[in-house]
C-alpha cells in the first residue's frame, strides 16, 4: 500500500496536510502583523537607539578622521625614537586642513586628555602655521621640533600614535577606574582617585540590602494578606495598593518631610527619650534615608509577587503537616516556604533590579554618600556632557539588569509576571 | 486570626509577634503618605508641624498653599498640569492600541518567535529607566523630536506599552477562543468580531493596562528630564526641582491632590480587576 492512497483530500482536491500547513501559515502571518507595529515601533524608538549608545560609547573616530595622513606614515614607525620626517610632514599637513577648517582646537583637546600639555603645544603650532612661518620646501621636521620642546618629546607622538584606533575601550576602563598607560598596559588609576568602583559597589550594596529588607518585611505581610478572610485582606491590600498608585515623587517628598532634622521622626525620637533635642542624628542626605525611602517605594513590587503565590497555596497544606506531626515552624517550614519560593524569587529579582538603576530617590534624599551609579550617568548626561561616557557606564549597567533579567526568564518566566 | 483555645503558650506569643510585625509594615507602607495631608495645610512656610498645629488651633491652618498652587504667579504648575494630562492621555491611547494589538497576537497559538518576542516588548519596564532614558534621548534628538510634546508621547508610549502587553496578555488567557470561531462561523467579519466580542470581553484588561500607563506617564520624571524643554514641563518635573531647590508647601499641596488622584485610580483598578474576574469566571 503507497503512502499516496493513503493521502486525504479537502472537498477541493488539495491535501489536507497542504491545506493545513497553508491556513497554518496564514495564521502565524496574521498573528505577526498583529504585533508588528509595537515591535517594529520599539526597534526603531528603543532598541536600535541603545545599540547606538554602544557605537558612541566606544566610539573614537574624530582623532582618526582628523590625522589621517599621519596615522597612515605612522603604521611604519617602530614608535620607539622619534617619528621619521614623512610622519612629521604627514602631520603637519593634516593639521593645516584641520587649520583651515578651524578645528585645531578640538584636536587639542582631545589630545589633551590623552596627555596633558597637548593643548598649548598645538595652539603655538597653530600660531606658526597660521603666519605661514613654516617653509614647506625644507625640512618640516626641523622646524616644527623648533615650535616647542615638546614636539621634539617621543612620549608625546607616542600618545598621538595610541589614539589611532577608531575605536577604544577605555571609556569602559575609566567606568572600573583603569586606563590605558602611556605604554599602552592597563593601569589602575591612583587610589584616591578610584570614585567609580566605590560606586558600583554602593549600588550593589544598597540594591542588596533594599531587596533583603523588602523581603523581611514583605514576607509576613504578603502571608497575612494571603490567609486573611477575603473582606479583611482587601482593605489591607490597600496599604499596598496605595504607595503602588501613588506619585514616586510625592513618596519621595513625605519621606523627606518625616526624616528631616526637626521632621515627625526624630520629633518621636526625641518624645520617646531615645536622642536628646539637640543632637537630632541625621537621617536624610545620607545612606539612611536612601535605604529607609527605597524600602518603602519598592516594598509593595516584593508584596504582590509573594503574594499572588500565596493565594495558590491551599492552607489544608499546612493543616495536614501539623496533623502528620510537625510543630507549626516545621510545617511552615518544610511545607509552606518552599511552596512560595517562586513568589520570593519574582518579588527579590523585581526589586533588586528596580533597585540597582534607581535614580529619582537617592537623588533627592541620598546627598553625597547615599548616591548610586545612575546618579552618575545622570551627572556626565547633564552637566560634563561625556556623552559616551554615559552610554559606556550605561550599557555595563544594562548588561548587569539583563543578567538578573535571563535568571528571571529561567526561573519565573516574564509572561508571568503579575500587576496587582 | 482567633486562635484555637489549645494553642501553646509559645506560638501564641509568635502569633502576636507575627501580628505586631505585620502591623508595622503596614504603617510604614501607608503612613508617610498621611504625613503629607496636614501638613499641606499649614499656616506657615517651614514643612514642619508648628505647635499650634499640635494644639489643634485653627488658625494655624489655612488653604494658602492652595491658593499659591492656583493662583501663585511664580509656580507653572497650571501649565506643568495641562501638559501632563495631554501627554498622559495621548501616551495612554498609544499605547492602549499598540499593546492591545500585540497581545491579541502574542496570545495567539500561531505566533512564532513568542519569548524573544515577548522579552522585546516587556523589556522597556526591565531596562532601568536611566538607560532608556539615555536611549530615547539620543533618538529624539536625532529625528529632531527633543523637546517636543510629541517626542515625549513617543518616550511614554514605549515606556506604557508593556503594562498594557502585560494586563491584556493575563486577561485573554482566559479567554475561551471557540467564541470568536461561533462568531466568524456565523458570518461575522474579523473587525466585526473584534468590537463586538472580543473587545467587550477584554475590556476591563485594556483598561487597567491604559491605567498603568496613564500612571506611568503622569508620575514619569527620569526620561522627561533628558527630553523636556521649558515648554513642555511636567508636574513630575515641577516637583522636582520644587524638592531639589525650594521646599515650599505648595508642593505639598500638589502632593496631596496627587494622592487623591492616585486613590481614584486605584478604586477603578480594583472594580476593573473585579468585574474582569467575574467575566473570566475566576472568582465564582
Amino acid at each position: 500500500m503507497s503512502s499516496e492512497t493513503k493521502q486525504i483530500l479537502t472537498t477541493d482536491g488539495i491535501p489536507l496536510e497542504v491545506s493545513l500547513k497553508k491556513a497554518e501559515k496564514k495564521n502565524k502571518i496574521k498573528a505577526f502583523l498583529l504585533v508588528a507595529p509595537l515591535l517594529l515601533f520599539l526597534i526603531i524608538t528603543y532598541v536600535f537607539p541603545i545599540g547606538e549608545m554602544f557605537s558612541r560609547s566606544i566610539d573614537d573616530k574624530m582623532i582618526t578622521n582628523m590625522l589621517p595622513k599621519t596615522f597612515k606614515e605612522m603604521e611604519k614607525w617602530d614608535g620607539q625614537e622619534l617619528p621619521s620626517e614623512e610622519v612629521f610632514a604627514a602631520f603637519y599637513y593634516d593639521f593645516k586642513v584641520l587649520v583651515e577648517k578651524q578645528e585645531h582646537g578640538k584636536l587639542g583637546q582631545r589630545l589633551n586628555k590623552e596627555k596633558n600639555g597637548f593643548n598649548s603645544i598645538t595652539k603655538k603650532l597653530f600660531r606658526q602655521v597660521k603666519r605661514k612661518k613654516i617653509d614647506e620646501t625644507i625640512s618640516i621636521k626641523e622646524q616644527v621640533m623648533r615650535v616647542h620642546k615638546r614636539w621634539r618629546n617621543v612620549e608625546y607622538w607616542q600618545a598621538i600614535k595610541r589614539t589611532a584606533p577608531p575605536y577604544t575601550m577605555s571609556k569602559y576602563l575609566k567606568g572600573i577606574d583603569m586606563y590605558y598607560a602611556a605604554d599602552g598596559s592597563i593601569t589602575q588609576v591612583d587610589e584616591d582617585r578610584r570614585i567609580h568602583r566605590i560606586l558600583w559597589l554602593r549600588t550593589l550594596e544598597i540594591a542588596f540590602f533594599v531587596t533583603l529588607f523588602c523581603f523581611l518585611m514583605g514576607y509576613p505581610i504578603a502571608h497575612l494578606l494571603a490567609t486573611l478572610p477575603m473582606k479583611y485582606s482587601n482593605l489591607l491590600m490597600i496599604c499596598v495598593l496605595l504607595p503602588f498608585w501613588t506619585s514616586l515623587l510625592v513618596r519621595t517628598a513625605s519621606w523627606m518631610i518625616l526624616l528631616q532634622q526637626q521632621g515627625v521622626v526624630n520629633d518621636f525620637f526625641v518624645m520617646i527619650g531615645l536622642v536628646s533635642d539637640d543632637n537630632r542624628p541625621e537621617m536624610m542626605y545620607n545612606k539612611v534615608g536612601t535605604y529607609v525611602a527605597m524600602t518603602q517605594i519598592l516594598l509593595p513590587f516584593m508584596v504582590l509577587p509573594l503574594y499572588s503565590v500565596m493565594k495558590t497555596i491551599s492552607p489544608s497544606l499546612m493543616r495536614a503537616g501539623k496533623s502528620l506531626g510537625g510543630t507549626p515552624f516545621v510545617a511552615f517550614w518544610k511545607v509552606y516556604f518552599p511552596l512560595t519560593i517562586p513568589g520570593i524569587g519574582a518579588g527579590c529579582l523585581l526589586v533588586f533590579i528596580l533597585a540597582i538603576g534607581y535614580y529619582i530617590t537617592p537623588a533627592l534624599v541620598g546627598g553625597a554618600s547615599g548616591t548610586l551609579i545612575s546618579n552618575q550617568i545622570a551627572f556626565h548626561m547633564k552637566q560634563t556632557l561625556d556623552w559616551s561616557f554615559a552610554s559606556a557606564m550605561g550599557l555595563m549597567l544594562l548588561s548587569g539588569v539583563l543578567v538578573i533579567y535571563w535568571i528571571y526568564n529561567k526561573l519565573v518566566g516574564v509572561d508571568n509576571i503579575k500587576l496587582g | 486570626m482567633a486562635l484555637p483555645s489549645y494553642t501553646e503558650t509559645r506560638y501564641r506569643i509568635w502569633h502576636y509577634i507575627y501580628i505586631a510585625i505585620c502591623t508595622f509594615v503596614f504603617f510604614f507602607l501607608i503612613a508617610p503618605l498621611f504625613v503629607i495631608f496636614p501638613l499641606s495645610f499649614n499656616a506657615e512656610e517651614f514643612l514642619v508641624f508648628s505647635e499650634g498645629m499640635k494644639n489643634l488651633d485653627p488658625d494655624a491652618f489655612s488653604l494658602r498653599w492652595y491658593k499659591d498652587m492656583i493662583y501663585g504667579t511664580k509656580n507653572p504648575w497650571g501649565l506643568a498640569a495641562k501638559n501632563s494630562f495631554i501627554i498622559a492621555i495621548f501616551a495612554t491611547i498609544g499605547s492602549i492600541i499598540l499593546g492591545t494589538l500585540a497581545a491579541l497576537g502574542l496570545s495567539s497559538r500561531h505566533m512564532p518567535y513568542k519569548g524573544i518576542i515577548m522579552a522585546t516588548l516587556i523589556s522597556p519596564m526591565i531596562v532601568p529607566l536611566i538607560i532608556s532614558g539615555v536611549a530615547i534621548f539620543f533618538f529624539m534628538a536625532k529625528v529632531g523630536l527633543a523637546a517636543t510634546h510629541t517626542g515625549i508621547v513617543l518616550a511614554h508610549i514605549i515606556l506604557g506599552t508593556p503594562f498594557v502587553v502585560i494586563t491584556v496578555t493575563a486577561t485573554l488567557s482566559g479567554f475561551d477562543h471557540s467564541v470568536t470561531r461561533a462568531a466568524a462561523s456565523l458570518g461575522s467579519n474579523p473587525v466585526n468580531t473584534f468590537m463586538k466580542i472580543t473587545l467587550p470581553l477584554i475590556l476591563p484588561g485594556v483598561i487597567s493596562g491604559g491605567l498603568f500607563a496613564f500612571v506611568t506617564s503622569f508620575d514619569e520624571v527620569v526620561v522627561v528630564l533628558f527630553l523636556a524643554g521649558l515648554e513642555n514641563t511636567t508636574i513630575p518635573i515641577q516637583m522636582w526641582t520644587g524638592l531639589r531647590e525650594q521646599l515650599s508647601p505648595t508642593i505639598l499641596a500638589v502632593a496631596t491632590c496627587l494622592i487623591i488622584l492616585s486613590t481614584l485610580i486605584l478604586i477603578s483598578a480594583e472594580l476593573l480587576r473585579r468585574r474582569s474576574e467575574r467575566l473570566r469566571g475566576i472568582n465564582r
